[in-house]
């Protein structure tokens, strides 16, 4: 009895007073705003500095003009900015794909909600890819039955969206069945195969896109949307791209 | 036996009144503070937004954390700052720089640990290993396997810090990357169960390390209330035992204040997220002293 006691005593002593203090006894916890009442460290931004300037004249420095300015809320199946989009897609990446496969890409399909800004009246710069296109998708190929492609057709009569397409021609009824499709001005086969430009994110199902999944090979080119955007208006003095006839309904 | 026990009690209190004066007082010292800075899913965001920005007007800015962070050092020197993971993306500085400018700051900054977030493959394990040089503080991730890729050794599952000797352990965990980043980015990276390695860690940090404090340091996401399956700071949280604080990445949750939740053994947890883009920092600060200190209900939270 006084045995234990005496350990009792020497535990809690041991417990309570040779130990460094490690038992929490309060936290307290917030989360703090960082706003402009507070002073910028004048050493950061020192360093900082040099890397902004080079970005910014980089970005800013005048590639082009654009004649108007183009919103992908202007127009229903077709927009003059979705157009350029995919134009751009399959001017840019055409020649890359050739010379990596020696075949040439049949169309483009992109994603409307892929655009992500308006191109406004004036100057381009590098700063109009980074704003329109600031995500880093690439283009990649699918090389698509032409079961899926129907797929394809029907997924985007269903849509009735302005999904960015490139030589690709399709023709809506009053009811939206698709009653003509062609792609560079040839009807489609459905016996055939075709490579279809798209992005990363279309091809692994982004937007409920599911035809890609039956891919028979899925070309990857390493070419990021943006630059393909950049390198376009690199050598390109004026945009004046226009909504066409390239995806239509007919009213009567 | 209630007379026993009566005893027993009052003998121990004699005893320790009788020896009060010479060793508690002197031997305990005082109690301890340890602040903890957290940040996550900076996404580049070097530059403050402007006046014009739509949603964080003329918040945010490294240059700004920085004078906050020295101010908070400055009044506490036992500090540790750790980033949440998505440090890359977001920004031209990214696209331009690869992270370098990132990796440099946080390193003026004094970081002391970042786990690793999905955008953070964005250029691919190489693009990430490349910056390595740039970044004086290390990474901790005990859910992604980098054995087999350029990554390995480079990523470290938990670290240890004394500070004011208070042993801190920190361990990182990575959110699942099938579906979520191109494998040709991440590779031969092994993504392995949080939860089953979060007991691993915590066992490792509390009996083998004899950590005082043991942070989860997260890019797993807050919560999903429409997939409880999935994990999350909160489940975690909830289903293990001897972490003490999880700082969370990878949702954008704007917590107004830390969340508090009982951990499987009844224990409180704490979890905090900061949002985004550097335009908050979490600050917490735990105190430590001999269990005296501890309320009848045990610790005090205050958020």
């Amino acid at each position: 009895m006084k045995f234990t006691n005496l350990l009792l005593v020497s535990v809690l002593l041991l417990a309570l007073s040779c130990k460094t203090p490690t038992d929490v006894y309060k936290i307290e916890g917030k989360n703090v705003n960082i706003t402009d009442s507070i002073q910028a460290d004048a050493r950061i931004e020192t360093f900082i500095k040099p890397y902004r300037e080079h970005i910014n004249k980089d970005l800013d420095s005048i590639l082009g003009y654009s004649v108007d300015t183009y919103s992908k809320s202007d127009g229903h199946l077709n927009t003059a900015i979705g157009n350029l989009m995919a134009d751009v897609v399959y001017q840019e990446a055409d020649p890359v794909f050739f010379k990596r496969t020696g075949a040439h890409i049949d169309f483009v399909l992109l994603n409307h909600g892929g655009i992500r800004s308006i191109i406004s009246k004036g100057a381009i710069t590098k700063r109009t890819a980074f704003e329109v296109m600031p995500f880093e998708n690439s283009i990649v190929v699918s090389k698509l039955p032409g079961a899926q492609v129907q797929e394809l057709l029907d997924y985007l009569a269903r849509a009735k969206r302005a999904h960015p397409i490139s030589k690709l021609k399709i023709l809506l009824d009053r009811e939206s069945n698709v009653i003509e499709s062609a792609v560079d001005g040839v009807a489609i086969d459905f016996n055939k195969t075709y490579y279809i430009a798209t992005n990363d994110y279309l091809i692994n199902g982004g937007d409920g896109m599911d035809f890609f999944k039956s891919s028979e090979e899925v070309i990857v080119l390493d070419y990021k949307i943006r630059n393909a955007l950049v390198d376009y208006f690199m050598k390109t003095d004026t945009l004046n791209p226009v909504a066409d006839d390239r995806f239509i309904q007919l009213k009567d | 036996m209630k007379r026993r026990a009566f005893i027993q009690q009052s003998t121990v209190a004699s005893a320790l009144v009788g020896l009060g004066g010479i060793g508690l007082q002197s031997f305990s010292g005082p109690p301890k503070k340890i602040t903890i800075l957290h940040t996550n899913d900076v996404h580049s965001h070097i530059d403050a937004f402007g006046p014009e920005n739509g949603r964080n007007p003329n918040q945010g800015g490294v240059a700004r954390r920085a004078t906050l962070i020295e101010g908070i050092r400055a009044e506490n020197p036992h500090t540790l700052l750790l980033d949440a993971g998505d440090i890359f993306q977001g920004t031209p500085y990214f696209n331009y720089y690869g992270g370098e400018l990132e990796f440099k700051l946080m390193s003026m900054l004094k970081y002391d640990a970042a786990t690793i977030g999905n955008h953070d493959f964005d250029n691919g394990l190489e693009g990430l290993y490349a910056q390595l040089p740039h970044a004086k503080f290390d990474f901790v991730s005990a859910n992604y396997d980098f054995s087999n890729t350029i990554m390995n050794t480079h990523a470290k599952p938990y670290r240890t810090f004394v500070k004011n000797g208070i042993k801190i352990g920190v361990f990182g965990l990575g959110i699942e990357l099938a579906g979520l980043v191109d494998k040709q980015m991440y590779k031969e990276t092994v993504y392995l169960d949080p939860f089953e390695i979060a007991q691993d860690m915590s066992r490792i940090l509390k009996e083998n390390e004899n950590c005082d404090l043991v942070i989860c340091l997260s890019h797993l996401g807050y919560n999903y209330k429409n997939n409880d399956q999935k994990p999350s700071d909160l489940s975690l949280a909830k289903r293990t035992k001897d972490i003490d604080l999880f700082i969370g990445g990878h949702t954008h949750t704007f917590l107004p204040k830390p969340t508090i939740v009982k951990n499987s053994v009844g224990d409180n947890v704490m979890v905090n997220q900061v949002g985004c883009f550097g335009i908050n920092l979490g600050k917490i600060d735990f105190y430590f002293d001999s269990a005296k200190n501890k309320s009848a209900d045990g610790v005090s939270i205050l958020v």
